[in-house]
């Protein structure tokens, strides 16, 4: 396993390798040195504009240049934008259904010491009810570049979920292949299901460890993209293991474990308990008791997952 | 201004006002007020001043045009209409279910919208966007915006024009529609925006002061938009609600309410007097 790597950094690197390959320019609202849209800024000063720090006019400046037939990524904090800028998104980037990338960092509660303010918990359940808004949440450094690319290559808007806290590097980028809406089965399992995203999908996979010391075999299954969701891994899931956990950095309400639950209940009904932030604000301090604070932790997941186990009929 | 030129002018204008009060008319409902204000703009733009085509209304060299006012779409679309854009019965459609003329501006289903406008302070900036696209292509296309004189209660707006001056935006015009009249009553009465002019040259634009209605002083405003370098302009034009319309002028309860049958031929009638 390499370095720790956090995916904002991966979005500003993969931002500058592709900069010459692609047409494209970069916004950010005074935060290029956090959001990393800085690493391109670099490279490419003549096609990075900063708007201060007014995010709402700039979602309607990436929609204008979006309209002009520049294909465009907008950052900032993932508060200030699916937040501060929720209407400025839905309406002048989501209902003309313009080529506008938002690149938003420094989502749920790994923020750490900012505190609760600027750990963002319901930015996935905003964008969801967006018509035609793609939401993309990267596991690792490999993934987030994996969907840049993605990004640049899908016509349309697209919500990019990126993280502070720098994170293991999971996925072998030889081998590593990203399809947009598709799930990942990271690890075969028969007995439960755990669905994660983001941070949580490497926490998900020291659950299934746990578990496995126990004798229960877990599948783990990571959800880059959450909207459009992978139905069908998620039914083959639900059909073959019975019960399913689902984790993630974000509120458990409108994030991915609703995603899945209404997938799940219209589709092939079975347990679905969700672990994530449970309708809480965050809280300052310190990346590992935070999450022990939320219980987002590998703990955590894998006795929820016997929880979900003990109720399969 | 030669004679027949200001003639035509008046002609469409007139045009303009009579599709937007039919279009509002038919629906019964819409923003008569607003759209009649900008007819005289909205004419001088579409046919004198504006290079677009309306057999090819995706066309990448176009000018833009955003109407931050979104709700006065009546008048974008009875002009758009006179411009060929669209048949002209499309009009008598307006706000209905079988109709691609939404009651605010919508880009994918209105051919020459350039925009999809209607919440308040949004229209400006995207305008911000396309001039700034125009910039970075090295394009010679120009993008106008009308923005409401209530409309500039949005903190939004003013992000925009910070904006604007700071990329110095020359290619962008912006339209503020004085009409002095807001749902609540009148712009002053109900949160005093002003002085525009002052606070538009303290952000950076060139500001130019005229008369809205009246086609030389638009003429004249635009040529020195055009002319201005380095700087964006705004054009505060002072018009009057419901321009044109003796019982709907200054009368804030025109703002977003369609005539009935009588009120309507009345109309009609007024606007057909002129021509």
């Amino acid at each position: 396993m390499a370095d720790k790597i956090a995916t904002r950094e991966a979005y500003g690197n993969a931002l500058a390798e592709f900069g010459s390959e692609y047409d494209f320019v970069v916004i950010d609202a005074d935060l290029a040195a956090a959001t990393k849209t800085g690493t391109f800024k670099k490279k490419f000063p003549e096609r990075f504009f900063d708007c201060g720090i007014a995010e709402g006019n700039m979602m309607c400046v990436a929609a204008g240049l979006a309209a002009a037939g520049k294909p465009v990524f907008a950052s900032s904090f993932a508060m200030f934008a699916a937040g501060r800028a929720f209407e400025q998104i839905r309406n002048s980037i989501g209902y003309p259904h313009l080529n506008v990338k938002i690149g938003a960092t420094h989502a749920g509660i790994t923020v750490g010491e900012d505190g609760a303010t600027h750990q963002c918990l319901e930015d996935i359940a905003l964008m969801r009810t967006i018509p035609g808004m793609v939401i993309v949440n990267p596991a690792d450094a490999v993934e987030a570049r994996a969907a840049v690319k993605a990004a640049l290559e899908y016509n349309g808007p697209m919500y990019l979920r990126f993280g502070r806290l720098a994170v293991p590097v999971f996925n072998d980028a030889d081998n590593y292949t990203f399809e947009l809406g598709k799930g990942i089965c990271l690890k075969d399992g028969s007995d439960v299901t755990i669905i994660a995203s983001g941070v949580t999908v490497d926490m998900s996979l020291k659950a299934a460890d746990l578990l496995a010391d126990k004798g229960i075999s877990a599948r783990v299954i990571n959800i880059h993209t959450i909207k459009p969701i992978d139905r069908d891994i998620i039914l083959k899931a639900a059909a073959e293991t019975g019960a399913i956990v689902t984790a993630e950095e974000h509120n458990i309400i409108g994030g991915l474990g609703s995603a899945v639950a209404e997938v799940v209940c219209e589709g092939n009904p079975v347990p679905v308990i969700r672990v994530g932030i449970n309708d809480q604000y965050g809280h300052s301090g310190k990346v590992p008791p935070l999450l022990q604070m939320y219980g987002l932790t590998p703990e955590n997941i894998a006795e929820k997952a016997e929880i979900a186990l003990s109720m399969k009929k | 201004m030669e004679k027949a030129k200001l003639n035509n002018l008046k002609s469409i204008a007139a045009q303009i006002r009579l599709g937007a009060l039919e279009a509002v008319h038919a629906a019964a409902s819409g923003h008569p007020g607003g759209s009649l204000s900008i007819a005289d703009i909205m004419a001088y733009l579409y046919f004198e001043e504006m290079n677009v085509k309306a057999d090819d209304p995706k066309w990448a060299d176009r000018d833009r045009f955003v109407l931050s006012k979104g709700h006065t779409a009546p008048a974008l679309y009875a002009t758009l209409a006179l411009k060929g854009f669209f048949s002209a019965d499309e009009l008598k459609k307006l706000r209905q279910v079988d109709s691609f003329l939404q009651g605010h501006p919508d880009m994918k289903g209105t051919p020459g919208v350039d925009m999809s406008t209607g919440s308040l302070g949004l229209g400006i900036s995207t305008a911000c966007g396309m001039a700034l696209a125009a910039k970075i292509d090295g394009k010679d296309y120009r993008t106008y915006t009308i923005v409401g004189d209530g409309e500039s209660e949005e903190g939004q707006v003013w992000e925009a024009a910070m904006f604007a001056a700071h990329y110095k935006l020359d290619n962008l015009c912006v339209i503020i529609d004085w009409n002095g009249l807001q749902i609540d009553g009148t712009v002053e009465e109900v949160m005093n925006p002003t002085p525009h002019d002052k606070k538009l040259e303290a952000f950076g634009f060139h500001v130019i002061s005229i008369d809205g209605h009246d086609f030389d002083q638009i003429e004249a405003a635009l040529n020195e938009a055009k002319a201005t370098k380095g700087k964006p302009t705004a054009i505060i034009a002072k018009t009057i609600k419901g321009k044109g319309v003796s019982y709907m002028e200054n009368q804030v309860g025109w703002h977003g309410s369609a005539p009935n049958d009588e009120q309507y031929e009345k109309a009609v009638a007024e606007i057909r007097a002129t021509m």
